[in-house]
């Protein structure tokens, strides 16, 4: 931390988690997606990632699970699916300041 | 129409890993209107959920330029800020052209910052402010603002037998702001980004001072579930609770009119928990029918008028 106390870093808070906080886990269906980015557009968290013009993954490590993409997608091709079916759940650690 | 596609090859100004809350739509306001605009953006904070949830210690979620200075003085703050600006480039020392652009809740705008509002569109400063009404202070623990609709229940107007819920109507800002004879006022919500966005990109392109009112969920505020958002803002706009409408130099223009497909207002009350008690009370959802119906007779009026 630099003297003063000052963030010299912009938009730092991606080295903070927030993807812990998630009940429902989005699964999206890649075959079936449109590419049409509405998810990309409503997502509050910035999670949806893009590449080269295509939607991919959607980003856990940030994803809060609200399923507002659920909600807006035309094809409905992302489903939401309880936290608890995923065992696998790797722990999210918060990079210290 | 918006094109996406070229929207999501600009890298996003406010970054993952803020703390508001899941399905919030102030997130969606805040990355949004910054869509808006190719160009750089100094951004003025009102307190308020996106202040401090975008800016917990020693994290930032901005990646533009950022400031907040009190409660009730974002814009004043832009303006000194647009000032500043404006010295700089006369005297050539700054050749970019930047964008500056206040965001202020509900509180921070009809109630707390609105004589720092209305001097800085007074004095005619060039900069965007941007109202995300969640219609109560939600940050502080939802108590009432004057934002908040007439029969919601909110911390300070809980139910009790002599009064169930706030029993005033909210006031107008958007009108109030078009009173002040700025080039550009408009309303609009989250759940039509189009409409947003559009709004947002030609708002950046007037020279003069801007305000933008846009509706955006809270979903502890409210009581809705987190994927409910958008819905909840959809059926805001179709019962014409929240009509989208733009006014540009004096001149009214509705954005979006449901026409016969108008729903009654009971859709958009009983998905909330805040108007719970209400949803079997008819005189009460008269009321707040008769209003609306009365805003909306006006507000098409107001559009066919030839100033």
């Amino acid at each position: 931390m630099p003297i003063g106390g000052i963030i010299i870093e912009p938009g730092n808070s991606k080295n903070y988690k927030t993807g812990s906080w998630r009940t429902f886990r989005p699964i999206t269906d890649l075959k079936r997606c449109i590419h049409c980015m509405q998810c990309w557009v409503i997502c509050p968290d910035d999670a949806i990632a893009v590449k080269n013009n295509k939607r991919i993954e959607t980003d856990l490590d940030f994803c809060k699970g609200c399923g507002l993409c659920a909600e807006i997608c035309p094809v409905k091709c992302i489903e939401m699916k309880k936290e608890s079916e995923f065992n696998c759940n790797k722990k999210i650690k918060n990079k210290k300041m | 129409m918006v094109n996406l596609k070229e929207l999501a090859k600009q890298e996003s100004k406010i970054s993952s890993g803020h703390r508001m809350c899941p399905g919030c739509g102030a997130a969606i306001n805040a990355r949004m209107f910054m869509m808006g605009t190719k160009h750089p953006v100094v951004v003025a904070n009102a307190t308020g959920c996106i202040e401090v949830s975008t800016t917990v210690y020693p994290y930032t979620s901005w990646k533009v330029p950022w400031i907040h200075n009190a409660f009730e003085n974002a814009a004043a703050t832009i303006s000194g800020v647009v000032s500043a600006y404006d010295v700089l480039k006369r005297k050539g020392k700054i050749k970019k052209e930047i964008k500056f652009i206040a965001f202020g809740g509900d509180g921070g705008t009809y109630d707390i910052g609105l004589q720092s509002l209305s001097g800085a569109a007074e004095r005619g400063h060039n900069f965007l402010y941007v109202c995300y009404n969640n219609e109560a202070y939600m940050n502080t623990g939802m108590q009432r603002s004057s934002a908040t609709p007439y029969g919601a229940s909110t911390k300070t107007d809980p139910l009790g037998n002599k009064r169930q819920g706030k029993q005033e109507f909210s006031k107008d800002l958007t009108k109030i702001m078009v009173a002040h004879n700025i080039p550009y006022v408009a309303q609009t919500s989250i759940s039509h980004y189009n409409d947003l966005i559009e709004k947002a990109t030609k708002a950046f392109e007037i020279k003069g001072p801007k305000f933008i009112n846009s509706l955006s969920p809270c979903t502890a505020g409210w009581g809705i579930k987190e994927n409910d958002s958008l819905k909840v803002a959809r059926l805001a706009v179709e019962t014409c609770f929240w009509p989208l409408y733009e006014v540009e130099n004096g001149k009214y223009k509705i954005s979006y009119d449901p026409g016969d497909k108008k729903k009654p207002v009971k859709e958009f009350l009983k998905v909330q928990k805040r108007f719970s008690h209400i949803i079997n009370d008819k005189k009460a959802i008269k009321k707040i029918q008769e209003n609306i119906d009365k805003n909306w007779q006006d507000l098409k009026k107001l559009e066919k008028c030839d100033f």
